[in-house]
């Protein structure tokens, strides 16, 4: 992935940081990298662990604390759709996409707009929606899709051709990301909106007194296929494995024959259409706001972070915990702090392990 | 020329002398008295002839003004150091809310049930001022220890997140200034001289002349605040940056190694300039909060605080002072200004679609967006391009001017 700077400077931390007890590994070349990466790996659990113990302590149940885990991997699922796409974008074309958060909030914009279209039909199950929420889906994923292609034909890619500085990616992207906001506020305006307004979504009793909502089983389910989906495409088919050569060296990937301009069109295909499933299921987690895309846009870059750059599952990982920390924050804090307990994560890998938790090398 | 308007015109004058003086292109001799002539020429003049455009100008220029201290302020992060800062908001409120605690009184009797606040001192508006860039610069300095390290991307995520971060802490903290609800009654310097009776340190003289002036027309004396601040942090910024210190901050930007391998402790001067550009953004919220009179934390939105500040500066020249406060002027006014053809097209549109009029605002930030992508496609550089040479010295002997290196001294 992109070779930083001053990885090493912060990998000297890690030995230094991470061993507290007697042992201080001066060494921190290759081998150390697995040390480091379950040293980091034991260091999130000891934070999740330790905001379990502290919402315990100030008097939260355990029933609440185990709700409130359980909704944290639901959290981290709707995280991980946007941070997925983040990580790929983020990995191919090697700047962070501020405008990702969104393609997020068009995607459920979308998705109201063809629910508003379609007659209602009967809730699914013991789901609140119905069919029609699933055809939105399903017309959501590729128009936001289609229009983050559009977004690098009309941008990026001008830059790109003109070997522009990082930077000045990241400024069209913050740029983007308020034309984007704004389009949706001139079509849709600035009021909250509800897939289904009034409609009941019965909690479902699981053991241990867990009390978990169907739509909440479904987001997570529809984020690990989506996933595993991902997954497979970059182990297994023939545009994945493009990419992910893309991802590591553009230029040799041109040499080989790749067309990389065509495999960058199909990481925003896909990305867009990701976050899309990620607007639409945290659309139904909460309501629809023409902000909710920038609020996921720091959980997600944490995720991405800690996942690793370009890592698919990493991020996926990354998502989870950051989920988890986020809503095992409101045990013992006030629930508005939630991003800056994935802020905190995210800051502490990239000073403990910038290159994230998964990192091939 | 009624009383009014001449009290305006005095009132004038010193932020017209300072636009004269940015403007002309003639040695300081001849520059000062042309500048304070042609300043009272248009003072009156403007007065004289269009009273009732220059109100909407001087409440317009105050806000660009303020806002040209935050592009200062970035461009010392940016410009001459490379940090990409997207968390100028943070600061922003930072300054803002540092000098509202330290000017104002503490609520009490019935307000106290209502509001809250960490502490009032009640101090002096200077004192504020200054208390906000202390304070904003600590906060930089703290951020920037661990920050400054990462690569540059991540820097932009990392201070993205603690922009929110500090709009949250200001959204939430009751205690600390008032929570969700705005602080208000932030007291604004002088604004005795718009009262009746006015100050009673005021000469009689003075007060003569400003009496038929109502509270409304404040905006007057604090331009003149607003303008006489900007001039200051300009001179300073412009006044560092050429210093070797300056200089050894773009070389920072420019060829770290090179610049370590001269001996330039690079990790430390990174840090100056973040924490520098900090403090000139807490100054400028600390104007704000005192011109606002009444701030809460949803000013400090990343639209207004982060992204419109960016764009004056990439519109502008990045790198460049000038660049930094001409980019201000222009897209104030292009904000302004589309906000009068969006009022406009709301208001011939309510008849037929109502929904969609109310949303016509929007259509501003639309165009920022675009307009952003648009500078940063075709004009990385901005108008006002960086200068090679920043050194005073350097540019006097350089070939071609008047004097040479070579010349033996007299």
């Amino acid at each position: 992935m992109a070779k930083t700077l001053v990885e090493d400077a912060p990998v000297d931390m890690l030995a230094v940081g991470k061993a507290s007890d007697d042992a201080k590994p001066q060494d921190t070349q290759e081998g150390s990298f697995l040390d480091g990466r379950a040293a980091m790996g034991i260091g999130l659990a000891v934070i999740l662990v330790a905001m379990w113990l502290l919402g315990y302590a100030t008097g939260t149940d355990v029933q609440t604390l185990l709700s409130l885990t359980i909704w944290g991997v639901m959290l981290g699922g709707i995280i991980a759709l946007g941070g997925i796409g983040l990580t790929l974008c983020y990995g191919v074309l090697k700047f962070p996409n501020f405008a990702h958060g969104a393609l997020v909030t068009l995607g459920a914009y979308v998705t109201l707009a063809v629910i508003q279209l379609l007659p209602k039909s009967q809730p699914i199950w013991n789901f609140s929606f119905g069919w029609e929420l699933v055809v939105g889906l399903l017309v959501a994923i590729p128009v936001t899709g289609i229009v983050s292609v559009l977004i690098d034909g009309a941008l990026y890619r001008k830059l790109r051709h003109r070997n522009a500085a990082l930077v000045l990616f990241a400024m069209a992207s913050l740029g983007m990301a308020f034309f984007l906001r704004s389009v949706i506020y001139l079509l849709w305006g600035s009021d909250f909106h509800f897939f289904y307004v009034g409609r009941s979504n019965p909690a479902l009793h699981l053991p241990l007194g867990i009390r978990v909502q169907a739509d909440q089983l479904f987001v997570f389910g529809l984020a690990l296929v989506l996933v595993i989906l991902v997954y497979w495409l970059l182990a297994r088919t023939k545009m994945g494995k493009a990419m992910r050569a893309t991802a590591d060296n553009p230029d040799l990937a041109q040499v080989r024959g790749i067309d990389t301009e065509r495999v960058i069109a199909w990481t925003w295909c896909i990305g867009g259409g990701l976050a899309a499933a990620g607007g639409v299921m945290y659309a139904l987690a909460s309501q629809l706001r023409p902000d909710m895309g920038f609020t996921l846009l720091l959980p997600m870059f944490a995720g991405v972070i800690m996942g690793g750059i370009g890592n698919a599952f990493g991020a996926f990982v990354g998502c989870i915990v950051i989920g988890i920390a986020i809503q095992l924050t409101s045990a013992f804090m006030s629930p508005a702090y939630g991003p800056a307990v994935a802020f905190a994560l995210m800051v502490l890998t990239l000073l403990v392990r910038p290159q994230g938790l998964f990192a091939e090398k | 020329m009624d009383p009014a308007a001449i009290a305006k015109a005095y009132f004038l004058i010193i932020p017209l002398m300072f636009l004269a003086f940015a403007i002309l292109r003639m040695r300081w001799a001849w520059r000062i008295p042309v500048g304070i002539v042609l300043a009272v020429l248009v003072a009156f003049g403007a007065e004289g002839f269009v009273p009732g455009a220059i109100d909407y100008l001087v409440s317009f220029s105050v806000m660009a003004s303020l806002y040209a201290i935050l592009s200062l302020g970035l461009n010392s992060q940016w410009g001459y150091n490379g940090h990409l800062d997207f968390g100028v908001a943070g600061f922003f409120a930072v300054g803002a809310f540092t000098s509202a605690l330290f000017i104002t009184a503490p609520p009490s009797g019935l307000m106290a049930q209502y509001a809250q606040q960490a502490f009032g001192l009640q101090a002096p508006f200077l004192v504020g001022v200054i208390a906000a860039g202390i304070v904003s610069g600590v906060v930089g300095y703290l951020i920037a220890l661990p920050v400054l390290r990462l690569r540059v991307d991540f820097l932009a995520i990392a201070t993205l997140g603690i922009a929110e971060i500090i709009r949250r802490i200001f959204q939430n903290e009751r205690w600390l200034a008032n929570g969700p609800q705005p602080l208000s009654g932030i007291p604004q310097p002088f604004s005795c001289v718009f009262q009746h009776p006015v100050c009673s340190w005021l000469p009689k003289s003075v007060a003569d002349v400003v009496a038929p002036l109502q509270p409304r027309d404040y905006g007057y004396l604090y331009l003149v605040v607003a303008v006489v601040a900007l001039a200051i942090v300009y001179f300073i910024l412009e006044t560092a940056v050429r210093s070797p210190w300056g200089r050894a901050l773009r070389a920072v930007r420019d060829e770290e190694a090179s610049a370590a391998m001269n001996g330039k402790p690079v990790a430390s001067l990174r840090v100056q300039s973040f924490v520098l550009g900090a403090v000139v953004m807490g100054v400028g919220g600390a104007l704000y909060a005192s011109y606002m009179v009444t701030i809460d934390y949803s000013h400090f939105k990343p639209l207004f605080g982060t992204f419109i500040v960016w764009v004056m500066l990439m519109l502008g020249g990045s790198g460049n002072n000038k660049g930094a406060i001409l980019g201000a002027f222009v897209i104030w006014g292009v904000w302004s200004g589309t906000g009068f053809v969006t009022d406009a097209m709301q208001a011939s549109l309510s008849s037929i679609a109502p929904e969609i009029a109310s949303r016509t605002a929007f259509l501003r930030w639309t165009f920022v967006g675009l307009l952003l992508a648009g500078i940063v496609l075709y004009r990385p550089e901005g108008i006002l391009k960086e200068e090679k040479i920043v050194s005073g010295f350097l540019k006097r002997f350089a070939p071609g001017s008047r004097k040479r290196l070579a010349e033996p001294a007299e």
